[in-house]
């Protein structure tokens, strides 16, 4: 009996130095390192959600007005398949925006060389679907490379327009349709021939949201490793203090060049899932707007969190095609004009909420995570308390204004 | 020799159209470091507004073609105003979130004159003398050319005039020369933007009227579209150099015709080729100052 109690009160003991052990640490340890038992739950949260994910087509359930219909339907995975290539693409652009602090507006020129790439090269090279992947991922490579090289001459806002008209020109080219390559406004049917059969067709779409979630996984571990390499912290120095990494004897250049192309890379990989769940490419892909539905994705998200990006893309997607749905209905169209126009919309209403998150919402979903949890945990109030980083902060600014 | 004047005086009239959008990108981007990406929804707006009056005016009137402009105008500056009282103050030296509130501004915007004038374009008619063409050096011009032209150095001229001889003019030459220097010689520079931004939306809204004339349709991205080569404009010239702006807008848009006649259709590319040698010989841009 008394061993066993006193073996109780050691272990109260020992419980109460640990936790008084993790009070005094947690205040220096960033958020992510508080101990085991968090650092399994940063492990399970992440697979449990993936295995979730991955069991949806097997599965049943109706969200009402946020699913089209119940998770095991073709429209519905469609749907979601979409979000999660988004989600692959928006994670890219955080990698740039976010953690490199480069605005960029010709993102969608990678994405869209991978859409329309791996269907040319198919057709034309009569490659199978892998050997024309990699041939494209090369592709990328070597563009990104050479079109990084040059605008990342300039910082800032200079950086965004010379992406924005790098990526304008791959849109023409797209829309002129040459050689008829790209069947011009119309856009690319997707050379079926060339694709195993276990992914053509309405029938499998399941299949074709198994292989959109992998693509997530990917872009979702391709970019933590990017962001914890060596280079991504090098790139995140840069983009608090580009002088200073340049004098500690780096070369931010090759750091920044290094970002640009991994992100361009992995954007072109999902430009190619893209091109297999919608059967096809259109020049929508590479314009300006698609690089602004990134943007938006991630400031909606959290800029500076990859879960805000994730989020952001799933928001938006989901929002941008149950507006569209709202848009049409009777409900809508017995409204007054002033009402009805703006609210069959869907543009209309997403980019408001984007200019109201930007200015009454710094930190984005991720930021209202953390607000909510605020109310709980002390924990989360200090976090919040150091402050939610604004876009803007995340950004090499010009420096005209000394 | 005629085909060469024809596409060097078409050239300089969509230089003309393109120094319209581009002088108040340029003025904002250099006074405030903002890139407007609302630019382009000002000249969309002024193009509506002003086709809407022109046909209740009597579309082929003279009256209706000048009160049309006088409308666009207005518009544009009314539009910019507030976005820049309403949105971009709010977000004082905020730079990023300046611009994000734009782009979302841009996006809201088009979804809403697409619903209510629709997607498809709309076309707009003027007096019967701007569809009408003249001769110079064996050259048929269409006149819009020449009225954008007039229009466009009107507008450089009055800008600089404004700049060089006003009061509020000194304080934003100031403002892009030193921002900082200027507000601590106790001068308000809020104002100074919110003029800027009037100024520059102004301008792009002719442009807007002048722009459906001279291709011939309005739609919703019409003023997206022209505010890509806008940026390039302003990018080439130096940015917040209004002059560079004028020289480049001209460049460029010569380019264009040129090699759009010459070299199989390829303007755009060509036009981006430009981009990236200014760039890498000269980052600034051709009358930008050194950074």
């Amino acid at each position: 009996m008394t061993a066993m109690n006193t073996q109780k009160a050691d272990e109260k003991v020992q419980g109460k130095v640990a936790a008084m052990r993790k009070a005094a640490r947690a205040p220096q340890d960033g958020p992510g390192s508080q101990g085991t038992r968090s650092r399994l739950l940063a492990l399970i949260v992440p697979v449990g959600l993936v295995v979730l994910l991955a069991c949806l087509p097997l599965l049943n359930i109706s969200i009402p007005g946020v699913l089209p219909g119940a998770t095991y339907t073709p429209g519905t995975l469609h749907m979601l398949a979409l979000a999660m290539v988004m989600a692959g693409v928006a994670l890219s652009y955080h990698l740039l925006f976010g953690v490199a602090g480069l605005l960029s507006f010709g993102h969608a020129l990678y994405f869209g060389l991978g859409a329309y790439g791996l269907g040319i090269v198919m057709e034309k090279l009569e490659l199978g679907l892998v050997p024309a992947a990699l041939v494209v991922i090369v592709a990328g490579l070597v563009m990104s490379t050479i079109l990084g090289a040059v605008s990342l001459q300039v910082t800032g806002i200079p950086f965004a327009m010379v992406t924005l008209a790098f990526a304008q020109a791959g849109f023409v080219l797209v829309r002129k349709n040459p050689g008829g390559l790209t069947g011009g406004e119309e856009g690319m049917r997707l050379p079926t021939d060339y694709v195993p059969d276990w992914l053509v067709g309405v029938a499998d779409t399941r299949n074709l949201y198994w292989v959109a979630l992998a693509a997530l996984v990917l872009a979702f571990v391709i970019v933590t490793w990017v962001q914890r390499s060596r280079a991504g912290h090098v790139a995140e120095a840069v983009r608090e203090n580009e002088l200073r990494v340049q004098v500690l004897g780096m070369r931010p250049f090759l750091v920044k060049l290094a970002i640009f192309v991994s992100a361009s890379v992995i954007a072109a990989g999902m430009g190619m899932v893209h091109l297999l769940l919608n059967s096809g490419a259109v020049p929508h892909t590479m314009s300006a707007e698609f690089t602004i539905s990134l943007l938006l994705m991630v400031v909606l998200g959290g800029v500076g969190s990859r879960w805000g990006a994730v989020a952001g893309a799933f928001v938006y997607v989901i929002l941008s095609q149950r507006l569209a749905v709202l848009a049409q209905s009777s409900a809508i169209d017995d409204l007054p004009a002033v009402l009805a126009i703006p609210l069959s919309e869907p543009m209309f209403i997403l980019g408001t909420i984007f200019i109201l998150v930007v200015m009454f919402l710094p930190g984005g979903l991720a930021a209202l995570g953390l607000r909510v949890r605020a109310l709980f945990s002390r924990r989360a109030r200090a976090e919040l308390d150091e402050g939610t980083r604004t876009p803007g902060e995340l950004v090499q600014e010009d420096g005209q204004q000394p | 020799m005629s085909e060469v004047i024809l596409l060097a005086v078409t050239g300089a009239g969509l230089g003309a159209i393109y120094f319209l959008v581009a002088s108040g990108l340029s003025l904002i981007y250099g006074l405030m470091g903002v890139l407007n990406f609302a630019h382009g929804v000002f000249l969309s707006l002024g193009a509506f507004l002003g086709l809407e009056v022109a046909q209740r005016l009597g579309a082929s009137s003279w009256t209706g073609f000048a009160v049309s402009l006088l409308v666009g105008a207005l518009a544009g500056a009314v539009f910019a105003a507030l976005t820049e009282r309403v949105l971009v103050q709010k977000l004082y030296n905020r730079h990023i979130e300046q611009v994000l509130v734009t782009v979302g501004l841009g996006l809201a915007a088009v979804a809403l004159f697409d619903g209510i004038w629709g997607t498809d374009p709309r076309f707009p008619r003027g007096p019967a003398w701007l569809d009408e063409t003249s001769t110079i050096g064996g050259a048929n011009i269409p006149n819009i050319v020449f009225v954008a032209i007039i229009a466009a150095a009107a507008v450089l001229a009055a800008i600089v005039l404004f700049l060089k001889h006003t009061r509020y003019g000194m304080i934003i030459r100031a403002g892009v020369e030193n921002r900082s220097m200027v507000t601590a010689l106790g001068i308000d520079v809020r104002n100074a933007f919110t003029l800027v931004f009037t100024i520059g939306g102004a301008a792009a809204g002719i442009g807007g009227v002048l722009a459906s004339h001279h291709f011939g349709y309005v739609s919703p991205m019409l003023g997206q579209t022209l505010l890509i080569f806008a940026f390039i404009v302003t990018v080439i010239g130096g940015l917040g150099s209004l002059i560079g702006a004028a020289v480049a807008s001209v460049l460029v848009a010569l380019l264009q015709q040129f090699a759009n006649f010459y070299l199989w259709g390829t303007g755009d590319f060509a036009v981006v080729v430009l981009l990236a040698l200014v760039l890498l010989t000269r980052p600034s841009g051709l009358m930008g100052r050194k950074a």
